[in-house]
């Protein structure tokens, strides 16, 4: 089975130790423009998962190596706040944070027009506040509202939203329990519009079926995240044009 | 159509939202053609235009065109040209010989230095957005006295108003030189008095100069004009 054993994740009722249903993802707020100071930025509140993405440019890139001629850099940077979990986390960058910038980076880059803007850098900054489960995910929500709202010209918004296994079970938008120990964690990265993936990592183990449940789940839960990050951005400019 | 429709009511739409059926129309900016679809590439307006389907955005960065007139301020000074910032990604090239002296080599700091503003036309842009400001033509100086304030590029439009009847009359009100350069910076000069209420008619022009309200709301905001002579 893996996972660890003898941790009941789901209750005799076929819910969730939070009250879920398999396929129920937790509850979802999302603000634009939170930041005053920034070009664009966004607020992501996701189960307990708090989120800031702020986006500043596009601006000249620098140091000049990393210029590219017929497009630009997007360079993205994920952080913990150390109170974001209940032990401390030590501030600053480390090896998680690295490949989840990286990664996310990626993942923009895969639908922010880059070619628009030769030679410049766009800078996008994550800062998890509360962590429970699937920042990466709640990141990368954050960051795509941030980049519409500032203006950045994308083909679709990327949404993020993560399927697992527990209890050999396949279930969406694993909580901070069955992230620790499930079987299996599927984190993507959707554009919802055109159904493209525009990243995919799995930990642990899930047979083709399994896959492809969770699959469904995720692009089922990217649809309800969209409309959710549309209604957000609507909501900023209501009241006319500004 | 799925989401965002073309018509006469502006309508908002985000990136990656349907416009409309692309049916013999011109995608303009703001938009993508795709899958016989026009897509929304940017948050904003819906606008068309003489068949062409464009999205105004509701923020977007100045990206700085051939013939713009502009508002720079010196960021930078060489031998023999300026770094000027254009309110843009990139900084500006003025070269000393696109500059309204006769400036002899390394003397570029005698005639303008860190901070000046000036008023200069963009040149050239290349494909790797350099860009060449001149100084050479009517109206092109540095710019002695005065503030600069800074609008959302996007809001230029709203301040000149239609034949610059809005930026006009803003001038007649107060009593004070204002030139808005395409790069989103104002530049006025005038009393203490004239300023300040020059800077709020700008910012109220700025927030709403679009809405059907705006006549009013200037007319509401011209009665706490000084009076001209004030000063």
């Amino acid at each position: 089975m893996g996972g660890y054993g003898d941790v009941k994740l789901l209750r005799e009722d076929g819910l969730r130790l939070d009250g879920r249903k398999i396929d129920e993802m937790r509850p979802i707020e999302i603000e634009a423009g939170y930041l005053p100071a920034a070009d664009g930025s966004a607020w992501v509140k996701h189960g307990l998962n708090v989120a800031v993405a702020a986006v500043y440019g596009p601006m000249e890139a620098h140091p000049r190596k990393i210029q590219r001629q017929d497009r630009c850099v997007i360079d993205v940077r994920y952080n913990m706040a150390p109170f974001s979990t209940s032990d401390r986390i030590r501030p600053g960058y480390n090896r998680r944070s690295r490949e989840i910038s990286k990664v996310t980076a990626e993942a923009l880059e895969s639908v922010v027009i880059c070619e628009r803007y030769p030679r410049s850098k766009i800078r996008v900054e994550i800062e998890i506040l509360s962590a429970e489960a699937g920042t990466r995910c709640v990141g990368i929500t954050a960051a795509a509202v941030a980049l519409a709202d500032a203006g950045i010209p994308m083909r679709d918004l990327l949404v993020g939203v993560a399927s697992g296994k527990v209890e050999d079970t396949v279930v969406l938008d694993l909580d901070k329990a069955e992230d620790n120990y499930g079987q299996a964690d599927l984190p993507v990265g959707i554009l919802p519009n055109t159904g493209e993936i525009a990243f995919l990592q799995m930990d642990g183990d899930l047979s083709p079926d399994e896959f492809n449940l969770a699959m469904e789940y995720n692009f089922k839960a990217a649809a309800e995240i969209h409309d959710i990050m549309v209604d957000a951005l609507k909501r900023r400019y209501e009241g006319g044009e500004n | 159509m799925s989401q965002g429709q073309t018509g006469a009511e502006l309508r908002l739409v985000t990136p990656g939202m349907a416009i409309g059926p692309l049916s013999g129309k011109r995608v303009g900016s703001g938009a993508l053609a795709q899958n016989e679809q026009i897509i929304a590439t940017r948050l904003g307006w819906v606008r068309e235009l003489n068949d062409t389907v464009s999205v105004d955005p509701i923020n977007s960065t100045y990206m700085p065109r051939s013939g713009d007139l502009i508002i720079a301020i010196v960021a930078e000074v060489r031998n023999n040209l300026w770094f000027m910032n254009v309110n843009g990604p990139f900084q500006g090239l003025l070269p000393m010989s696109l500059a309204p002296w006769k400036v002899e080599f390394g003397a570029a700091r005698q005639h303008m230095g860190i901070g000046d503003v000036v008023m200069a036309r963009i040149q050239e842009v290349d494909e790797c957005h350099n860009v060449v400001l001149t100084m050479k033509g009517v109206g092109l100086r540095r710019l002695n006295e005065g503030s600069v304030m800074t609008i959302p590029v996007n809001h230029v439009e709203r301040i000149r108003g239609n034949n610059n009847e809005t930026l006009l009359r803003l001038r007649d009100v107060c009593d004070c030189r204002i030139m808005v350069g395409d790069n989103g910076r104002v530049w006025i000069d005038g009393s203490a008095e004239g300023t300040s209420w020059a800077r709020s008619a700008i910012k109220l022009a700025s927030q709403s100069g679009h809405k059907l309200s705006f006549a009013a709301d200037l007319a509401a905001l011209e009665k706490n004009a000084p009076k001209r002579g004030d000063a």
